[in-house]
């Protein structure tokens, strides 16, 4: 299978490259032979691969990214419904727009139905959100000055827990429009979240051997139990005991 | 605070003797150590060797009496400590991504060096590393600078032109943009393993591992001649260097001798595996506290696939996260609680390296002194 990473040097800043490995390490373990493209600067984008990245970058990056990405045939696979998962800037850069540093609107790719803006504040720190569709729930990292709002044509990944997420008092985390998954986490996400990185695998590749996800899984509960303690009400608190138990 | 109160202060302390500046984002305290060993080959230098880089913590350093200072200083505050200590040389080293959630934007903290420069009391030479754009955006904006050529450049970082926004390019004769902005043409430079200066090209012999402290020793063999050291006697004096602090120093436990490294963000550890021995031990120490940066997603972006074929023992307080890292790097891993754990995994191994971020080295250095 071919994953494709896009603008890997200009939305890499948040070790958000590592989503690309975790969906090899996971489809080799399968059994598929994988390999990793990267499409920097003007090239197009492929359009036969079977999952499709973006990631997080700064301003001035972004911006560029976003140029380059244009006319890459990015639209194209979209359209042909190929898997797309985009991080921070990936997720605001396939919206309608964002905003550069001095609050000037930069036009986004609009294949994705969300707006952003600048926030007041920084949002820095862990998350945890439980998805709307019932899946695992989410923890990552989030650091970003956006706030996005959801269209009606997407929905919201997930509901934050803990965290900012989209910050727009919606309380909601990313956006989901058919093939894309667009979320505010770093961790890399997918490498906290195996069940989220399945669901793109699986949405390449068809129904998938489960793995043994005993590390990562132990990764998960100490990240939540982290989250707890640093910022937790009572509420929060019997919230994932319920999870845990539940 | 002393600085709180009284924002003078500094520079009543400095007392109008030459102040040298060291900062970037890797490679400052061994940087200023050589450069102070240098400066010593001609009268006394006061200095921060501890690493107390932060504004506040300078004020003991610059009350000492000496010749002249050399401080490293913290990217964030460079611009206020230039202006408060009145210095008059600056090393610019580099800057890339380090503590993601502290530093969020390298071209913002870039923009105020080269807005500090601009408007620095002067004389004040600059000594910047050409390998870098974004250091030579920064430099730029000085009236006297001295370009060292390094062969140091994290290209993820700069792959940016923080000029014209777009992509730079990468050749033999160094980083380029379509815009015309190039490498600047330098006046030392490391080549070959030996440094080009203006008296000539000289031999270099390091006894401090790897090709980035080359060119750290060329940045300070720079500055050191700013103050009048001839490049061959700056030179002397750095080839003495064993360790710097902790780094880089060999510690006896029990019948092993333990290597302890620090490397701190993704530029500092693609270095650093090139100097594990495949076959000594290898143990590698994650922390995500606040001085560390609470957020460990860059160690996604170090290529430890490079340590495939050995056993790796993590420890440190995000040992699962690094465990999930090399997991997926192909790379066998022992998840270990402490250093004497991580070393009782190999009980009969004589040589381990230690490889650890910033509060994890700190820890681990205090564990192995006491051990001592």
């Amino acid at each position: 299978m071919r994953i494709v990473l896009l603008h890997p040097r200009l939305l890499g800043t948040y070790g958000d490259g590592g989503n690309a490995l975790v969906l090899a390490d996971r489809a080799r373990r399968r059994g598929y032979d994988v390999e990793v493209v990267p499409v920097d600067g003007a090239a197009s984008v492929p359009q036969d691969a079977d999952v499709y990245l973006l990631g997080g970058g700064e301003d001035q990056a972004q911006t560029l990214a976003t140029n380059l990405l244009r006319k890459s045939g990015l639209d194209h696979v979209v359209g042909a419904g190929r898997p797309v998962l985009a991080v921070c800037a990936g997720l605001q850069i396939l919206g309608h727009r964002f905003a550069d540093p001095s609050n000037q609107a930069i036009p986004g790719l609009g294949l994705l139905d969300v707006t952003s803006g600048r926030g007041a504040v920084r949002a820095v720190g862990e998350v945890v959100a439980e998805p709307y569709d019932g899946s695992p729930v989410l923890n990552g990292y989030e650091n970003h000055r956006g706030v996005t709002t959801v269209g009606a044509e997407a929905s919201p990944l997930a509901h934050v827990a803990l965290g900012i997420g989209n910050g727009d008092a919606t309380g909601t985390e990313g956006a989901v429009q058919g093939s894309i998954i667009g979320t505010y986490l770093h961790g890399p996400v997918l490498a906290r979240n195996p069940a989220l990185a399945d669901r793109l695998l699986s949405a390449a590749l068809g129904t998938l051997e489960p793995l043994d996800d005993e590390l990562v899984d132990r990764l998960r509960a100490e990240r939540l139990s982290a989250a707890a303690s640093a910022r937790a009400t009572g509420r929060l608190r019997r919230w994932l005991i319920r999870r845990r138990t539940g | 605070m002393i600085l709180a109160v009284q924002p003078r202060a500094l520079s009543a302390l400095v007392a109008g003797r030459p102040v040298t500046l060291v900062s970037g984002t890797n490679g400052k305290t061994t940087t200023t150590r050589l450069l102070t060993d240098a400066l010593r080959t001609r009268g006394s230098v006061a200095t921060n060797a501890s690493g107390a880089n932060i504004a506040a913590a300078l004020a003991d350093t610059v009350a000492t009496p000496a010749d002249q200072l050399v401080l490293e200083v913290d990217e964030l505050y460079l611009p206020r400590v230039l202006t408060e200590t009145r210095a008059s040389a600056v090393v610019l080293l580099n800057l890339s991504r380090d503590q993601l959630d502290r530093m969020n934007e390298t071209k913002a903290v870039a923009a105020r060096w080269r807005a500090a420069l601009a408007t620095a009391e002067l004389p004040l030479y600059v000594v910047a590393n050409a390998d870098d754009p974004l250091v030579a955006w920064v430099a730029e904006a000085a009236v006297d600078v001295t370009w060292v050529g390094t062969r140091n450049s994290w290209s993820l970082d700069s792959a940016v032109c923080p000029d014209c926004g777009r992509l730079l390019h990468h050749g033999p004769e160094g980083w380029f943009c379509d815009c015309g902005r190039h490498r600047p043409a330098t006046t030392f430079a490391v080549v070959d393993g030996r440094l080009e200066t203006p008296d000539g090209v000289l031999p270099l012999t390091l006894q401090l591992p790897g090709t980035v402290n080359a060119g750290n020793a060329a940045l300070a063999v720079a500055a050191a001649a700013a103050r009048g050291v001839a490049p061959v006697d700056a030179i002397a004096a750095i080839e003495q260097v064993t360790s710097v602090g902790n780094r880089y120093r060999r510690y006896s436990v029990g019948g092993a001798t333990v290597r302890l490294l620090l490397a701190k963000n993704p530029a500092g550890w693609a270095e650093l595996l090139s100097l594990l021995e495949p076959s000594n031990s290898t143990v590698i120490a994650i922390n995500a506290r606040v001085a560390d940066g609470r957020d460990p997603s860059w160690l996604w972006d170090v290529p430890f696939e490079a340590l495939a074929g050995r056993t790796v023992v993590a420890i440190g307080d995000r040992r699962l996260d690094l465990a999930v890292r090399l997991a997926a790097a192909g790379v066998e891993y022992v998840v270990a609680d402490g250093l004497r754990a991580a070393m009782a995994v190999r009980p009969e191994a004589t040589a381990v390296d230690v490889a650890a971020n910033y509060t994890a080295f700190r820890d681990l250095a205090l564990e192995l002194d006491r051990a001592r």
